[in-house]
């Protein structure tokens, strides 16, 4: 009854009194539930509620300072979407390479790219509206065609478990409903979404499941009711 | 013009200089691109300092022998780089602060052991390099090593390209690790096999300058390191030929020609605007 570990499937995420700490401080504390497979999750919270560590204590990027996490899919099948401040945006790298080099994990990192690796490429490159700008550098993009280059990357991965960290975080309206269609039809394919966002509307539309947390756990279930809960504690 | 490249004709050793400090051009380049990419060029400087107290106990040990100072070079250079790290790592200080504490440690050590040696090493060589010392055991070691560079890039070169774009792309794998360990092992290496020429204080001048100078002309990776070569080369040629007919030490010479290219790609390079930052 106590460990979340006994109910989760395959594809699935299980966390069981789960604190992560990030440098001294305790950023997730005591978190239980399940990630169920083919879920998808939207994790809500206010700055500083640990939403980033969390996702990356399950991208296995950070280690649980308590508690269990048990993740029934290999790391190979985990994708990671960070913010997009972390790119080194100096180094020239072509949309095509960088979108290719999601495959790094099944061709290993000597492989080049044969005709079956450019063609998942180029149907990603299409699927995210960027086949113009294939053989543009990186620098060269604007900040939405970067985020869709980033998930077309994902496309090429093809994850079985995808950690979106605020995905459409200042992205205009035409690029968030595109992204937001990539994620609805990730969902339609079963595989496991954990996704952090500020937006609850598009928590509401997006996603079955939500989770707030503010450190500790506030709500999670189906996400009007996770939502209303929230709201519930800050009136009280 | 050709009375000024007539002494390459008539003297072995300068052509001996010559072709070395062509075939560093040639292996730095690469090394240099990148390591401008990955915000090192001080953490290079600053392991080419590391060189100093190692080629002279090589030196102590061993007598004028290139093999002897090259490896002590090495593993000196190596040594301050991984305790660098290290203590960056694990403690609360900044690996720029870590690398420079090291290695005024090591230049420190390095001028202490050219005092005690009583005068048997030439600071001034040391320092500064010199086109008289390079005899065909050093050409072997620059040609060797700039093999090694050239195969061990290939072998690394994705990875560590998207390691610097993206110092997490390889999430819970080593690869970033040893891609990083790989290459500043290369670039260590390179400032071994060019300190004969350009002495341990300017070895790291034909490595940053003409990759600093080709960002001014161009944005590719191919055309950078195409073009930096380029350069690398030009100065390396009109250096020693300064060297030669100014009476200059060899390393402060070359550095010289590739700090005159850099500051004309600055005024004059095509690439004028910053790329964006975020």
């Amino acid at each position: 009854m106590n460990s979340a570990a006994d109910r989760v499937t395959a594809g699935g995420v299980a966390l069981t009194g789960l604190c992560v700490r990030r440098g001294d401080v305790e950023a997730v504390r005591d978190v239980t539930g399940v990630f169920a497979a083919g879920s998808l999750t939207a994790v809500i919270g206010p700055n500083g509620a640990g939403k980033s560590s969390l996702l990356e204590a399950i991208a296995g990027r950070l280690s649980p300072s308590g508690g269990t996490l048990e993740c029934t899919v290999p790391a190979s099948d985990i994708a990671y979407l960070a913010q997009v401040s972390h790119l080194d945006l100096r180094v020239p790298v072509t949309v095509f390479d960088f979108v290719a080099a999601g495959a790094w994990r099944r061709t290993g990192i000597f492989a080049g790219v044969d005709a079956r690796l450019a063609r998942q490429t180029h149907a990603a490159l299409r699927a995210t509206d960027l086949l113009d700008c294939a053989g543009r550098l990186l620098a060269q993009l604007s900040s939405g065609q970067l985020q869709r280059a980033r998930f077309a990357q994902l496309l090429v991965h093809d994850p079985q478990l995808i950690l979106l960290d605020e995905p459409f975080t200042s992205m205009d309206e035409a690029t968030t409903s595109h992204l937001v269609a990539l994620v609805a039809a990730w969902h339609r394919e079963q595989r496991t979404i954990i996704v952090v966002l500020h937006d609850r509307d598009l928590a509401r539309e997006l996603c079955p499941t939500t989770l707030v947390l503010d450190r500790k756990l506030i709500a999670w279930g189906p996400t009007e009711q996770a939502l209303a809960a929230h709201r519930w504690r800050h009136v009280a | 013009m050709s009375d000024w490249l007539l002494p390459l004709a008539d003297f072995q050793f300068l052509r001996r200089a010559l072709a070395g400090s062509m075939i560093l051009a040639v292996s730095m380049a690469p090394l240099g691109t990148m390591l401008i990419l990955r915000r090192m060029s001080l953490v290079g400087d600053a392991m080419a300092h590391a060189v100093l107290p190692g080629a002279v106990a090589g030196f102590l040990l061993a007598g004028f022998s290139i093999w002897a100072m090259a490896l002590g070079g090495f593993i000196a250079a190596i040594t301050v780089a991984m305790l660098a790290t290290l203590i960056a790592r694990r403690t609360r200080e900044y690996e720029d602060s870590s690398f420079a504490a090291l290695y005024l440690i090591a230049l420190a050590i390095g001028v202490i052991g050219v005092s005690a040696s009583g005068g048997r090493v030439d600071l001034a060589h040391l320092l500064f390099g010199s086109v008289l010392a390079v005899d065909g055991d050093g050409l072997a070691l620059a040609a060797g090593v700039a093999t090694i560079t050239w195969l061990g890039l290939a072998v690394i070169h994705r990875a560590l390209v998207l390691s610097t774009l993206q110092p997490g792309f390889f999430a819970e794998t080593r690869i970033g690790t040893v891609a990083h360990a790989t290459f500043a092992a290369l670039v260590v290496l390179n400032l071994v096999a060019a300190f004969q020429i350009l002495g341990t204080l300017m070895a790291v001048g034909l490595l940053v300058l003409p990759s600093a100078a080709a960002r001014h002309w161009a944005t590719r990776l191919e055309s950078l390191i195409a073009i930096t070569t380029l350069i690398g080369i030009c100065a390396a040629v009109s250096g020693l030929l300064l060297s030669f007919h100014a009476d200059l030490p060899s390393g402060p010479a070359i550095v010289t020609c590739a700090g005159a290219i850099y500051l004309v790609s600055v005024i004059a390079g095509t690439r004028r605007h910053p790329e964006r930052s975020t």
